[in-house]
């Protein structure tokens, strides 16, 4: 069936794939009229998914240091932007962001511009340099450029923190969807899920996250988009979502000033009763809910966290050549906009369906002792995600009575909708594919930073690739148990510490990176001083935040970077400023990297 | 000038001009969020809103296909474009 390169025949593959996947939903929904129980759809979803995967990976082994730092460097166009799209969009993206639309409207969008508007600056700023440069890794290109192992430790160091922050919500999130599908414990499902991700990279390294990466891709998304569609049809709202939900964001605005959104209160005896991390509406739909600069520092710290990622810049270091780096952005950046445009259509129609007295889904309005009835409310109610309580004692349930979690918007949706239980059983398999890719990218970023710029450019730059091989993958298994060790511990939830990862990231290496092109007159002395401060100065914003500092700027815990990238853009400037110029071969090297043609700066190694 | 050095600053020029575009539908017309939302944007949305969801972020995408093929025309005007295919 497969004849020829596996290169050449990656539409083929991959659409023998999408056609099974299909296959398999259909074959479950029949499954389900025969009787099959939700347990057992759930187990199946998720048993079937990450065994493709793990196989992928196995498949995808290797031994040579290209193929396992940069696949080979030579993933199309349109593959490595479907492979970026699911690196990049994490759990958070896919369970937590529906939920965030519905509760926080249109100050939370903020994120949507800013999680997509960075990869303009990756597009134009880095990714084409970077990958002009042939390095492994980001620290790589900080190494070299800058010169000097201190630099390239420091790139190590910032990496490692954001990357990590960001690595325990993944993991968090596989093990939060493993252990409601599999219906075990979650600190044992924590460790499921890390098993399942370990599979995907350990023997393959880039190469085996690259093809994992893009079938969990396809499974994503049909996860995401299937039910959206179904429910905009099902509500009679509209063939196609997007472009036909006028007419229900109008209806939500005028239900909110029916229910008195806003001036109906909660006292705070009434919210005590609340369960931890559920949460009311409490903010207008569509309405502009935020200042101009809340919105606008929360976007731009998104944008400059975007670009200075490296488990997403590395994905480019994959492309066959320059001009087909900057074009997989523009993929990239499409794939993502499929699923970031229909995060708002899903609140929507979560919305409307659940606080529209007309529609028969519609709860407001109803007794208290009907809602309570109800079999998914049941559910998710054991499950501590929904809530109902008769504050005012009228019988009949208000707006400011119904409590939610914001995974509920999502995982919840589909069943209030009364779609069959085989999409929600193809939801958690979206979810679990989302967090997993995520992780996956992530764990790889770090072992390999620590295997090539630590161990082998630092401490033993004589090591054979074998040995480094073999060093790079025991990093690989230590930093998963670790993060998962974390992860069990629960320690705060999966959206705040993705916002975190981008914070720490701009603070240490957006400007070092940008300048690292951009201006030759960047020396060593000064992108030290730049990570080094930047870093320093974002986490001590951050620690005097939490703890009740005042803040200034209007900048919060949420935008630290904002302040730590400021630190690091003039330390970095001055710094560079009082010491001497790079070395004329360092600004040769920089010439070159700014023409596209001719050979990269570290070449085969 | 050397051809390396003109090449740059052409590149630079289109740099400006992807990051001015990119300023305005990132940061600009969100400076005028409350004055936008009695505005009906495509499709009957609110404007504000249709930015925050689908504007923007459609924007985003050809911005930066578009960015793509300019500086690939500026690279094979200096010669720098490489071979072979993608």
């Amino acid at each position: 069936m497969i004849k020829g390169k596996f290169i050449d025949n990656l539409p083929r593959v991959y659409g023998i794939y999408t056609g099974g996947f299909l296959a398999f939903i259909i074959i479950m929904a029949i499954g389900e009229q025969m009787g099959m129980t939700s347990k057992a759809i759930g187990i199946c979803f998720v048993a079937f998914t990450v065994a493709i995967y793990a196989i992928i990976g196995y498949l995808s082994r290797t031994a040579q240091a290209d193929a396992y730092y940069v696949a080979g460097r030579q993933v199309p166009t349109v593959f490595n932007g479907m492979a970026t799209a699911a690196d990049w969009m994490s759990g958070a993206s896919f369970v937590a962001m529906a939920g965030g639309i519905y509760f926080k409207g249109y100050g939370y969008m903020a994120l949507l511009v800013g999680w997509t508007g960075g990869y303009v600056l990756v597009a134009s700023l880095l990714a084409p340099y970077l990958r002009k440069f042939g390095c492994y890794t980001v620290p790589d290109f900080i190494g070299t450029r800058y010169g000097g192992n201190l630099a390239r430790l420091m790139a190590v160091i910032v990496l490692t923190v954001a990357s990590f922050t960001y690595v325990t919500a993944q993991i968090n999130a596989t093990g939060t969807i493993a252990s409601v599908a599999l219906d075990i414990p979650f600190k044992y499902a924590v460790y499921i899920g890390l098993i399942s991700i370990l599979l995907c990279s350990m023997l393959g390294g880039m190469r085996g996250v690259t093809w994992t990466q893009v079938a969990q891709y396809i499974v994503l998304i049909i996860a995401y988009l299937l039910p959206v569609f179904w429910i905009s049809n099902k509500m009679g709202a509209g063939f196609f979502p997007h472009f036909m939900l006028a007419d229900e964001v109008a209806r939500i605005a005028e239900l909110e000033s029916q229910f008195g959104l806003g001036t109906v209160k909660n006292s705070a005896a009434d919210l005590a009763n609340v369960p931890k991390g559920l949460a009311g509406i409490t903010k207008a739909h569509s309405a502009v809910n935020a200042t101009p600069w809340a919105f606008i520092s929360l976007a731009l710290a998104m944008m400059m966290g975007t670009a200075s990622l490296p488990h997403v810049m590395m994905r480019y270091f994959t492309t066959p050549s320059v001009k087909a780096a900057r074009k997989s952005v523009g993929w990239s950046l499409f794939f993502i906009f499929l699923l970031y445009s229909s995060a708002p259509m899903l609140a929507t129609l979560s919305k409307l369906s659940l606080i529209d007295p007309t529609l028969t889904t519609g709860i407001i309005g109803k007794s208290i002792a009907e809602v309570q009835a109800i079999d998914w409310y049941q559910n998710w109610n054991q499950a501590n995600l929904m809530f109902v309580s008769d504050f005012n004692g009228n019988g009949t349930l208000e707006l400011n009575e119904f409590f939610m979690g914001g995974k509920a918007v999502v995982l919840a949706t589909p069943e209030i909708a009364g779609l069959p239980y085989v999409i929600s059983g193809l939801v958690a398999a979206g979810g679990m594919a989302a967090a997993m890719s995520t992780a996956d990218g992530l764990i790889l970023a770090i072992a390999n930073a620590l295997s090539h710029d630590l161990y082998y450019k630092i401490i033993d730059p004589k090591a054979e690739t074998a040995k480094r091989l073999v060093v790079a993958r025991v990093l690989l298994v230590v930093i998963g148990f670790a993060g998962a060790t974390i992860a069990a511990m629960e320690i705060q939830g999966i959206l705040g510490s993705v916002i975190w990862a981008f914070d720490f990231a701009m603070s240490g290496l957006f400007f070092p990176l940008v300048l690292g092109v951009w201006w030759k007159r960047a020396n060593r002395e000064g992108a030290i001083a730049g990570m080094a401060l930047g870093l320093i100065s974002g986490t001590a914003y951050l620690i005097w935040v939490r703890n009740g500092g005042s803040g200034f700027l209007g900048i919060t815990q949420l935008t630290f970077g904002i302040f730590g990238s400021a630190v690091s853009l003039v330390s970095m400037v001055v710094v560079s400023l009082m010491t001497s110029a790079p070395t004329a071969a360092t600004q040769r090297m920089v010439d070159e990297v700014r023409v596209p043609s001719g050979r990269s700066i570290i070449g085969k190694q | 000038m050397s051809k390396q050095a003109r090449h740059w600053e052409k590149t630079r020029g289109l740099l400006m001009v992807t990051l001015a575009i990119w300023f305005v539908f990132s940061i600009g017309i969100f400076l005028f969020g409350a004055e936008m939302e009695s505005v009906t944007g495509p499709f009957g949305y609110p404007l504000t809103y249709w930015f925050t969801c689908q504007g923007s972020l459609g924007i985003f995408v050809i911005l930066i296909f578009w960015f793509a093929n300019k500086q690939e025309k500026i690279d094979e005007e200096f010669g720098f474009s490489e071979k072979g295919d993608d």
